[in-house]
């Protein structure tokens, strides 16, 4: 509303800043604009500032300094409850002393709607999350992933156009957590409600959203799709928390035609993409290369392409891939993974390779 | 085992029915326990239940009058209360037998004492008369009918003679009629005369006030166990001493603390008339009466609601709030209809203490109680160390049980008593 670049932004965060002391800031300078429908998913470390910032959009807390907006209105000022935002709790929340029914029921009755209405919308929720003949037990006579279909459903009960998660599969077990991970994917795209998912979980934030958003230190570090996440992390931080990534330092010799060049601490030269603004010739910089994404059979590597020496330290046999652990300049965390086809060479410890991979698939990045 | 299950009990691998073998393997184990518990069970059963079993027994025992008037109470089985007329000689003879061996023994002034409940003027008559009894000879002095007359004119009243007949049996339930203010009429239990009722007043008095001590402690324990629970542990720790600062000290010095407090030239007053809001000669009466009782009951007994609802609401996680006001709900409805059911646990638990407490407290109500605000309790103190009534003391103890048994069963049944948590 107050500027043009709000209009078709849904829910939008304009240079909002949270101190809890007044001392440190936990979020600092954060800007952020959701489009209606998308699912939009916070991801980072403990202490990061994405729980905080959840808890400000959801009006829990309020900014220090800035502006949230949520359809175009300043919701700085209002109450958390009329906001109408559905929300997901870590613990989910629902409250012992009623029984599944009326968990539902409670947004509805607040909200002065008819017994008649309360049922149906009650009933459609419940059979929306498979849950259909549970209304009359109690949430302790649930399982974890039955209480957390009941806190979805009772979050999106009453229609709300937003809905924030706070790391709602958390206390689930494994298997659980991928199907639940499926389900509320398919939910929210199917309701076409926007979605704002907190996790620390990168696989949950890459397998489940439209956009990532990756905190640190009280700031968005990244904000992309998740391939363009994993594939093209855009500093150091980012290629570390996502996914497996392997690091080399050194310094940069020359920049061109989109390719850097960088001599490694032990002498070695590769080549790069550089992707910081940092990287300049003479600049210390670190690489970051994916394990999968490094080759060790010369026939498939590019002619006239650098490769670095490497000594075998270890040897995983993991099923679906091997996972062998190698020195490289120095570096004895050097991993590369390999997909177990019937052609695939499986190294031996000892063994001494050479390395190398496509200047793309290495990034330059912030020393 | 998929044999056993047509072929009978569970066999272990001995042979033994699986049953018995794991009573035998538990068997050692109850035993130990036992063996642990054993002597506090001793020490329990020795000094706390027996004595209560003998007192409560006492409520109905009136074996003195038959052990101490053996051959008179079979005489004055014949004898009709209704006749108008005092009973004929051969019950007087029984009587003078009887004392005869009483005076010896020197139980007429305990039975004296004891029928003194009942009807005023025996228990010197029995002394009187025991004193002369003494001097007589049972085999030259017959008959003794006017000689009892000639010691006192009461043993030719026909209600000393219908007393002693009421409460000849070994048995009786006097002291209960006497505990609801009725009494043993010619025509089985009728009411005291008006002037005489008290304990049905009292029983009315301790249970309301008990009621009102538990409700002001609910309404001021509340906000503090909330404010308590919601603060950081280090802080909240700080203030649960303050809480606990009470127990440090006597209960008789706090309860004289209400006394300075509240009485007619005391702190309040003074404050009161100095402020301008009280003139000097109308000074408050907040002692000595049911207001000073409650003052300091509440305060006394505060702790006991506080703890109970504090540890409760402790284990209510801040989510609960907040989930209630992201679907919708005010602050006010987040709290009564999330936030407050689940701490009812805290109150009632919290109340139960309270109200057992309040209901046989003694020392504030007999300090600061004045007359129109003493208890039950007071009355049966009074009665087993002044008026040494064991039997009525022990039937008003009977009942005040009773009545906290019947209202714990009652809260059971609206409340359930598994909804009770300390914690």
């Amino acid at each position: 509303m107050a500027n043009s670049a709000s209009t078709d932004a849904f829910v939008e965060f304009e240079r909002v800043q949270k101190s809890y002391d007044g001392e440190t800031l936990v979020v600092k300078d954060l800007n952020l604009q959701m489009p209606q429908g998308e699912f939009l998913t916070m991801l980072g470390p403990s202490g990061s500032g994405k729980t905080t910032c959840l808890m400000m959009l959801a009006g829990f807390e309020t900014a220090t300094h800035g502006d949230i907006r949520l359809d175009g209105v300043s919701i700085n000022n209002i109450p958390p409850h009329k906001r109408g935002i559905g929300m997901v709790f870590q613990n989910y929340a629902l409250f012992p002393h009623m029984t599944i029914a009326e968990n539902l029921s409670f947004p509805l009755e607040v909200r002065k709607m008819g017994k008649s209405d309360r049922e149906a919308k009650i009933k459609r929720a419940l059979d929306m999350v498979e849950m259909g003949d549970f209304g009359g037990r109690r949430p302790s006579q649930l399982s974890g992933g039955q209480q957390q279909r009941v806190a979805l459903a009772r979050a999106l009960v009453f229609e709300p156009e937003l809905v924030l998660m706070d790391e709602p599969l958390g206390a689930l077990d494994k298997q659980l957590r991928e199907k639940m991970q499926f389900e509320i994917t398919h939910l929210a795209h199917s309701l076409g409600i926007t979605t704002v998912y907190v996790t620390h979980d990168q696989t949950e934030a890459l397998t489940m959203s439209d956009r990532v958003a990756v905190f640190d230190d009280g700031r968005i570090q990244q904000l992309a799709p998740p391939d363009q996440l994993y594939e093209a992390p855009v500093n150091s931080f980012v290629a570390q928390f996502i996914g497996e990534n392997n690091t080399l330092e050194g310094t940069v010799k020359e920049i061109k035609a989109g390719r850097a060049l960088v001599q490694l601490d032990d002498g070695g030269l590769i080549d790069c993409t550089p992707v910081h603004d940092s990287v300049q010739a003479g600049a210390r910089t670190r690489v970051s290369i994916r394990p999968e994404r490094v080759e060790y059979n010369k026939d498939r590597l590019q002619e006239g392409a650098h490769t670095l020496k490497a000594e075998v330290l270890e040897f995983i046999y993991m099923g679906d891939i091997f996972r062998t652990r190698l020195r490289v300049a120095g570096n004895e965390e050097f991993i590369i993974k390999t997909r177990n086809a019937p052609d695939q060479v499986r190294l031996k410890p000892g063994e001494q390779i050479e390395i190398g991979w496509l200047p793309e698939d290495c990034r330059a990045l912030d020393a | 085992m998929s044999d056993t299950t047509d072929t009978g009990p569970v066999l272990a691998a001995d042979g033994t029915p699986l049953k018995r073998s794991l009573a035998r393997a538990l068997r050692m184990q109850k035993l130990r326990a036992l063996m642990l518990i054993a002597p506090l069970l001793l020490f329990v059963l020795l000094t706390f239940i027996l004595p209560i079993v003998d007192m409560l027994f006492r409520s109905v025992e009136n074996q003195i009058v038959s052990e101490t008037l053996p051959k008179t109470v079979v005489e004055l089985q014949e004898w009709d209360a209704s006749s108008g007329e005092a009973p004929g000689e051969a019950v007087f003879a029984a009587l003078a037998a009887d004392m005869k061996i009483a005076v010896e023994a020197k139980t007429h002034t305990r039975l004296g004492s004891r029928l003194n409940y009942e009807k005023t003027g025996l228990s010197s008559l029995f002394r009187k008369s025991g004193r002369k009894v003494k001097r007589w000879d049972l085999a030259e002095d017959a008959p003794f009918k006017q000689k009892f007359i000639d010691i006192d004119e009461d043993w030719g009243d026909v209600d000393v003679w219908r007393t002693l007949q009421t409460y000849s049996p070994a048995f009786t339930n006097g002291y209960f009629l006497n505990s609801i203010d009725m009494q043993k009429g010619v025509d089985g239990p009728e009411a005291r005369p008006e002037n005489q009722q008290i304990y049905i007043t009292l029983f009315g008095r301790t249970l309301f006030m008990s009621l009102v001590i538990t409700a002001s402690c609910i309404l001021l324990g509340y906000p503090v166990a909330w404010i308590l629970a919601n603060l950081p542990s280090r802080t909240a720790n700080l203030l649960m001493i303050l809480v606990l600062l009470p127990f440090w000290t006597s209960l008789l010095v706090r309860t004289s603390a209400w006394k300075v407090m509240l009485q007619q030239q005391g702190v309040i007053n003074d404050v009161l008339v100095w402020l301008g809001l009280v003139a000097d000669d109308s000074r408050l009466v907040m002692i000595n009466n049911q207001f000073g009782t409650i003052v300091a009951m509440t305060h006394i007994l505060l702790p006991f609601m506080i703890l109970p609802m504090y540890s409760v609401m402790q284990t209510i996680a801040p989510t609960y709030l907040r989930a209630a006001k992201s679907l919708g709900a005010t602050n006010w409805t987040a709290f009564w209809r999330v936030y407050f059911p689940q701490s009812v646990p805290g109150i009632g638990a919290g109340s139960i203490l309270v109200f057992i407490l309040a209901i046989g407290y003694y020392i504030t109500p007999e300090i600061v109680g004045g007359t129109k605000g003493v208890f039950i309790s007071n009355r049966i103190a009074y009665h087993i160390s002044s008026s040494l009534n064991w039997g009525l003391a022990a039937a008003l103890g009977t009942i005040l049980l009773a009545v906290v048994l019947l209202l714990y069963w009652a809260y059971d049944k609206i409340v359930g008593i598994d909804n009770v948590k300390l914690g």
